[in-house]
């Protein structure tokens, strides 16, 4: 079942804010999950975990590293559902 | 008289089965109320535990902590945060160098909950779903190290495992890094959050639980002849230990002296106490050796006494041998009765109640004693609080762990 990019934004937001307590509007699609939502790699790893559960894909460990902004992350998840 | 690496109180923090902090915790407890209540789950029929009741925690951490906060810490770590916070707090958020300053919390158990929500889920849901915070949130030393992180407490994080008589060693350790130096203020205490099934079915398989299960508030009857077991309980205490030379620069509130440090090891049975006593014996007359008191200072004893026939008699018997026709003159006071036991924080708010009763010459009373057992060789604090005398008093906190593991606190008026 594929949701559209404004959903994975939505529920990727949604699961951010419960780890980091920043509010939903705070993660936007050009925001760095280190540099503007200072988000450390243990964070990123349990955010991973939530959005694989969430959106049903597999996000490789690899993978990670490559999603520096929450956009980079959002178009992976919507690429893993197609 | 005071010299510069005597170790005061100057702050206090607990949350608790009575209340979420120290004023409403001592004022349920001077008023002698019951944490003790009916489980609002059905583990008990679920899985033929039979045990339906505890004291669980009066203000829930959901209430009190950020969302984030809750999903990286077990509950054990954080109930020690509240309490650490609050002590923090209280003592006037202390300006000190981070190299001086120690955070000392222990659990008996560790992160009980977050261990087995592990199991749960590889087991339902597999590797993939294992949340990344698993380790640092069920080691037993996270509490220590959330503590430390707080406050920037880089003299040390320990945190000492000694089953029910941990939290007293926490503090007795930060005592001791104060007096050899380490440190000028140390953060120390206990936390437990064993609530779950498994420990519930576990202790009961022991045969050392109470299964009062019809009277909950009735269940947990320190030295009363009826009792039948323990009631678990659990929560935090915290209390902020400084140098008397720091405490004075900056002109704190002392609440008291921790005066003096006593342990020993029975080395009897893994579970029993030595009938003889003579572990306990040695730790209470080591801590009030090192407190440079005699047995006719001492005015007041807050006991281990978790509710069980046979650890109740030989507590009081070992306060009788040490303290001999000095015991005629002390008020003992059994706070499990109301609080049931917090196992690794048990020593801990123990202690909290110990400073605040020398500090307000006030000890807590007993509850549910309708019979006391004729065997207890103390006088016992009954139904309501008893004054304690003025002048130079010393108290002590007992606190004896599954393992041999003997602490005793020496608190004296400050």
């Amino acid at each position: 079942m594929a949701n559209t990019e404004q959903e994975i934004l939505e529920g990727l937001a949604e699961i951010v804010a419960e780890e980091t307590g920043l509010p939903t509007d705070a993660v936007a699609l050009e925001k760095s999950f280190t540099d503007d939502l200072d988000i450390d790699s243990l964070s990123m790893m349990t955010i991973v975990t939530h959005a694989e559960d969430k959106f049903g894909v597999r996000i490789p460990d690899e993978e990670v590293k490559n999603l520096a902004t929450v956009g980079d992350a959002v178009r992976f998840i919507a690429g893993a559902q197609a | 008289m005071t010299s510069a690496r005597d170790v005061v109180v100057t702050g206090l923090g607990a949350t608790t089965p009575l209340g979420g902090d120290v004023p409403s915790t001592w004022d349920a407890a001077l008023a002698g109320r019951s944490g003790a209540r009916t489980l609002d789950n059905d583990w008990a029929e679920r899985y033929e535990i039979p045990v339906n009741f505890a004291a669980t925690i009066k203000v829930k951490p959901e209430d009190v902590l950020p969302r984030p906060e809750i999903k990286r810490m077990d509950p054990s770590a954080q109930y020690a945060i509240i309490a650490a916070r609050e002590a923090w707090s209280d003592a006037g958020a202390p300006e000190v160098d981070g190299d001086r300053l120690g955070a000392v919390v222990s659990s008996g158990i560790g992160g009980v909950w977050t261990l087995l929500d592990g199991w749960d889920t590889l087991r339902e849901r597999g590797a993939r779903r294992m949340l990344p915070m698993t380790v640092p949130m069920l080691m037993p030393n996270s509490p220590a190290a959330f503590v430390s992180l707080e406050f920037g407490a880089r003299a040390g994080a320990h945190a000492l495992v000694s089953a029910c008589a941990s939290g007293a060693e926490a503090i007795g350790y930060g005592a001791d890094m104060i007096r050899t130096g380490r440190a000028d203020v140390v953060i120390c205490g206990g936390t437990e959050a064993t609530i779950h099934p498994m420990p519930i079915a576990a202790f009961a398989a022991s045969r050392t639980l109470s299964l009062r299960n019809d009277d909950p508030e009735g269940a947990s009857r320190p030295y009363d002849i009826d009792r039948d077991g323990f009631v678990v309980g659990e929560g935090a205490a915290v209390v902020v230990l400084e140098s008397a030379e720091h405490a004075a620069a900056r002109g704190a509130r002392v609440y008291a002296k921790l005066a003096g440090v006593g342990l020993s090891a029975d080395a009897y049975h893994i579970t029993s106490p030595d009938p003889e006593g003579r572990g306990q014996v040695a730790a209470m007359g080591r801590a009030l050796e090192d407190a440079g008191v005699t047995p006719a200072d001492v005015v007041h004893v807050n006991a281990h006494a978790t509710s069980t026939k046979v650890g109740d008699l030989t507590e009081t018997r070992s306060i009788r041998t040490l303290l001999g026709d000095d015991a005629d003159h002390v008020l003992l006071s059994a706070t499990k009765s109301m609080t049931g036991h917090l196992l690794g924080g048990a020593g801990a708010l123990e202690t909290v109640f110990t400073v605040k009763a020398v500090h307000e010459r006030l000890a807590p009373p007993t509850i549910n004693v309708a019979n006391p057992d004729p065997e207890l060789q103390v006088p016992l604090v009954r139904g309501e609080p008893a004054k304690l005398p003025g002048g130079d008093v010393a108290a002590i906190n007992n606190s004896f762990g599954f393992g041999g593991h003997n602490v005793a606190l020496v608190v004296t008026n400050a």
